[in-house]
């Protein structure tokens, strides 16, 4: 329980700091910044969580468990809704995103809600990464703490 | 809740038992997990921002502090420990509780000096140092620092004074990590409930 508490504080910290480095015009330096730590460390937690574990079926196994068992273990939640055309495009719907309550109930704030996703969407595709998926992962706000993540498999 | 024995005598033997609330087992891994590879990525992305190890080992300590001041209520809300009456206590508390619910170790608590107000945390095995090698360029830098931060940060908030250092890190050759702490005066302040003074703490 605690060890998330911690996760959460270091990664707002962390918004903070790259915000700061990146200065106030380079919204898209500090978004990309941060989506390559979330990829890095995407990359290791994957190896960790299915070290154990079979291998998966197909994209839709993997989705499911980068939703239930990759989301739990992250934010102590699952991904509410899973939305998929089958075409290799996910979407996925958080209706209470952890990283996203302390910043707002609602509206306020919103244009500072990209750069409190973007860890988290360099976490998803370092993931699939590893699990030797190309993606590219983007997130849409429009009431916080509610949040969607797109997932478009890259065709090889 | 939390319960603690009634000190009789000089010996600090204190029994802190964990929160209820806390978690067991592979959980407590994977929230680690999380936490530990965000860290490795933060230092790595420092290490890109910052020419010297010495700005590096600053950006974390004061990262830390921010977060300390803030995990403090948390860490209080939690564990529902009572003010502690000197510095035994606090370290004790420190490393029984706070860092057994934070990072699921428990430091060892020792090298106190004669005025009772100077002590080194022991870690054999420090969890944040889990799969990372430090390049040869970067000697100086203090992997752990944010630690001693989150210390300095969190006892503030408690009003007490602390000069905390990151002596070992085992990201070197050495194999444990050692902070040590120095508690410094406590800040005067009026209380509305106080708990029985043993003994005026850092005078």
């Amino acid at each position: 329980m605690g060890e998330s508490v911690l996760f959460e504080f270091l990664h707002r910290e962390m918004v903070t700091r790259v915000q700061s480095q990146a200065g106030d015009t380079e919204h898209g330096k500090c978004v990309s910044t941060l989506e390559g730590m979330g990829f890095r460390a995407g990359q290791g937690l994957i190896e960790r969580f299915t070290k154990e574990a079979p291998a998966f079926k197909d994209e839709l196994d993997v989705m499911k468990f980068i939703c239930k068992e990759f989301w739990t273990n992250l934010f102590r939640k699952q991904i509410d809704n899973l939305r998929t055309n089958h075409q290799g495009t996910y979407v996925l719907q958080d209706h209470r995103f952890r990283l996203l309550t302390p910043v707002s109930n609602g509206k306020q704030y919103l244009e500072e809600a990209p750069k409190f996703l973007a860890f988290t969407c360099g976490l998803v595709r370092g993931a699939l990464s590893n699990l030797g998926i190309d993606s590219t992962v983007t997130a849409e706000v429009s009431v916080m703490p509610a949040c969607k993540f797109h997932i478009v498999m890259q065709k090889p | 809740m939390s319960r603690q024995s009634r000190r009789r005598s000089e010996k600090q033997q204190i029994d802190w038992h964990l929160p209820s609330t806390s978690s067991t087992g592979s959980a407590y891994h994977m929230g680690t997990e999380l936490f530990i590879l965000t860290y490795g990525t933060l230092v790595a992305q420092l290490c890109e921002d910052c020419e010297k190890d010495e700005d590096i080992n600053k950006v974390l300590d004061k990262m830390g502090h921010n977060i300390g001041t803030r995990l403090v209520e948390d860490f209080l809300a939690r564990s529902n420990i009572a003010q502690c009456r000197n510095s035994y206590e606090t370290a004790e508390v420190i490393a029984k509780v706070a860092f057994k619910m934070y990072l699921g170790v428990t430091p060892r608590v020792t090298f106190w000096n004669q005025a009772g107000d100077d002590c080194s945390l022991f870690l054999e095995k420090n969890p944040l140092r889990g799969y990372v090698e430090i390049p040869e360029k970067h000697s100086n830098l203090l992997y752990s620092n944010m630690i001693c931060g989150i210390l300095r940060g969190a006892l503030k908030m408690v009003r007490l004074q602390v000069d905390i250092q990151l002596l070992h890190d085992s990201v070197n050759d050495d194999k444990v990590t050692e902070i040590r702490m120095k508690l410094m005066r406590r800040h005067k302040a009026v209380r509305t409930v106080e708990k029985e003074q043993k003994h005026p703490v850092g005078t």
